[in-house]
């Protein structure tokens, strides 16, 4: 009763008046200037960047990916794919791939400028809904999740292949799952939710962000862990130092038992 | 071709014989060649290679002495922090380094010096027979009658016959202990967690999983509900591990006609989602490196490889079963939950294992 007394008396005040009408302006004219300052698309991205990528994409990629983006034999589609895709595969050089062969795309020296290669992005994410680029808040949590909970992830869902500390690994026929060593958050992050290649997707219904950040998190700490127990040989486990031991330490054993069995001069 | 042969063996008495192809084997008995002749080492001919060798030796020896030193310094030298155990590990790596030089030097050391410096003459000994003289085995043949007529082995019956009983009970308690590799498990092996109506939830949050939170090359490792809960006491920890080493299952999600399946599997996956035991069927290792394009499941034990779309059938490598597949589906909330249990046991092979 008091509160609806309150109410009816506040509404009366002629000051309330004034309130409404400022509020109404500040909402109207906040929501004019957003929609006037039209050359954002809802992707995030300039029109100017959509456009200027597509000359871009009609130049570099149409060859494989179809003068449309909507693929060929030699290229899958591109249309829903999203930016994070293009960002991931053209900043870590593995596309344009038209002159790579072997099992599966490589790591190589990146062909284009940061810019157009924000403008493929946004070209790429104008044609269907896909996943973005990492936000700034959520790069902000990555540097600052929990390990041990990330570490926990990643050993479920990613050390099968790419080794529980990030060295990699083989797969079938020749691929690999990469070594993340030096992959910055952003493109673990779009490798996630893209699923490059032979890699599952970990979309964000799947893995939370949250549970990404942690992973990141994880991912970035494990790096600068001193290895406490000596070399540690790549961190590829008992193959390799198992080859080392039969190698280099049964070489040694060898050449001593020959000099101990050999004449003298 | 026959005449020739026979031409080449009427040349040389010493072929033994002519093979087909041409090669032939040399009569392999030849003379013994006795001792290689002996060869004046450099250290007998000059005094100046036989005092470099004295002081290489003393040198080896002096090693093995800094070695022991450098150990001893590294003991109390490499302060050991907690915090930091790459201390602990230079402590040990430095010690074990001295230790190993102390060591090497005084062996190396003797080696080199008996090589270059102790007298140098070749000698051969013959070995000598394996039968003994006859004096021997006559003495060991008196040996054992003395024995048994002190002991009166022969002549006292019942305690030789009692030490027969005593010597053939022996080995039984051994027998009797195989029985710990029983009792048969039963059913155990059989049967998982999964049952009509267990929802599919995340390993290990326990949160459960819509049928829309999939997309086309998503993979989920998944546990049955309840057991995440399992996990967080430790009376039942133990139950937790045992049942997620049967209960663990791969969802993945593919694309429209990509799936082959049978006609009685066809309603077990849902839209284009299916869940397969992680558990290998060659010795159960967890197999769980999937590749989005090939839609193939490596085992990263022994590199055996699933056809996933092809009901997980054995592409590559020694397993002998496909994977087990779990029939799922949604319930009223939208959430995946099994139809049933597994329709077979999951894992390797074991003895009552039908097929």
């Amino acid at each position: 009763m008091a509160f609806a007394k309150k109410l009816k008396n506040t509404r009366r005040s002629p000051w309330s008046f004034i309130a409404v009408i400022v509020a109404g302006l500040i909402v109207t004219g906040s929501g004019y200037s957003v929609a006037t300052a039209a050359p954002t698309t809802d992707t995030g991205y300039t029109q100017q960047q959509v456009d200027s990528g597509r000359k871009l994409f009609l130049a570099n990629c149409a060859s494989c990916h179809g003068a449309k983006a909507e693929g060929t034999d030699a290229g899958p589609t591109l249309i829903g794919v999203g930016a994070a895709a293009v960002l991931f595969q053209v900043e870590t050089g593995r596309m344009p791939g038209a002159m790579s062969s072997g099992p599966q795309l490589q790591v190589k020296p990146v062909q284009f400028k940061q810019e157009d290669i924000d403008s493929l992005a946004a070209y790429v994410a104008s044609l269907g809904d896909g996943p973005a680029a990492p936000t700034k808040e959520f790069l902000d949590a990555a540097n600052n999740g929990d390990p041990t909970r990330g570490g926990q992830i990643f050993r479920i869902n990613c050390a099968m292949c790419h080794n529980a500390v990030g060295a990699g690994g083989a797969l079938t026929q020749g691929k690999y799952a990469p070594a993340l060593n030096h992959t910055s958050p952003e493109h673990i992050y779009e490798a996630m939710v893209t699923g490059p290649q032979n890699m599952p997707v970990f979309n964000n219904e799947t893995l939370s962000l949250q549970d990404k950040a942690d992973l990141i998190t994880y991912l970035q700490q494990v790096r600068s862990n001193p290895s406490i127990g000596g070399f540690d040989l790549g961190n590829l486990g008992p193959v390799a130092e198992g080859l080392f031991a039969w190698i280099f330490v049964l070489g040694a054993l060898v050449l001593i038992t020959m000099w101990l069995g050999a004449k003298s001069n | 071709m026959a005449e020739k042969k026979k031409g080449a063996v009427a040349k040389t008495e010493e072929l033994e014989h002519v093979y087909d192809s041409g090669l032939v084997k040399v009569n392999e008995k030849f003379a013994d060649p006795g001792i290689e002749p002996h060869r004046v080492r450099m250290t007998d001919k000059s005094p100046a290679h036989e005092k470099a060798a004295a002081r290489q030796v003393a040198g080896l020896f002096f090693i093995s002495m800094a070695g022991s030193v450098f150990s001893i310094w590294a003991y109390f030298g490499i302060k050991i922090f907690t915090a930091d155990l790459t201390t602990l590990r230079d402590n040990n790596l430095f010690l074990g380094l001295g230790i190993a030089l102390g060591l090497l030097g005084i062996g190396i050391g003797a080696v080199h010096w008996a090589k270059t410096l102790m007298p140098d003459a070749e000698v051969s000994e013959d070995r000598h027979l394996t039968r003994g003289s006859e004096e021997t085995r006559a003495a060991a043949v008196e040996i054992i009658k003395l024995a048994d007529q002190e002991s009166g082995f022969t002549r006292r019956k019942l305690i030789r016959r009692s030490l027969y009983g005593a010597l053939a009970l022996f080995p039984i308690p051994g027998l009797v202990l195989f029985r710990d590799l029983g009792p048969n498990p039963s059913d155990k092996l059989k049967h998982t967690m999964w049952g009509a109506g267990v929802r599919l939830v995340h390993d290990p949050s326990g949160l459960p999983i819509k049928a829309s939170d999939l997309e086309v090359g998503s993979v989920v490792h998944v546990i049955p509900e309840g057991l995440a809960e399992l996990g967080k006491d430790d009376a039942t920890y133990d139950k937790m591990i045992e049942e997620k080493s049967k209960a663990a299952v791969l969802l993945v999600k593919v694309d429209d006609g990509e799936l082959i399946e049978t006609p009685e599997r066809a309603s077990w996956s849902y839209q284009n989602i299916v869940a397969y035991s992680k558990i290998c069927t060659h010795v159960g290792c967890p197999v769980a490196l999937y590749e989005q394009v090939t839609h193939h499941l490596l085992c990263p034990c022994h590199q055996s490889t699933f056809d996933l779309t092809d009901g997980c059938k054995v592409v590559f490598g020694p397993a002998s079963r496909p994977l087990p597949q779990l029939p799922i589906e949604v319930d009223s909330e939208g959430y995946l939950v099994a139809q049933s249990d597994f329709h077979e046991p999951v894992g390797p092979s074991f003895w009552d294992r039908k097929a």
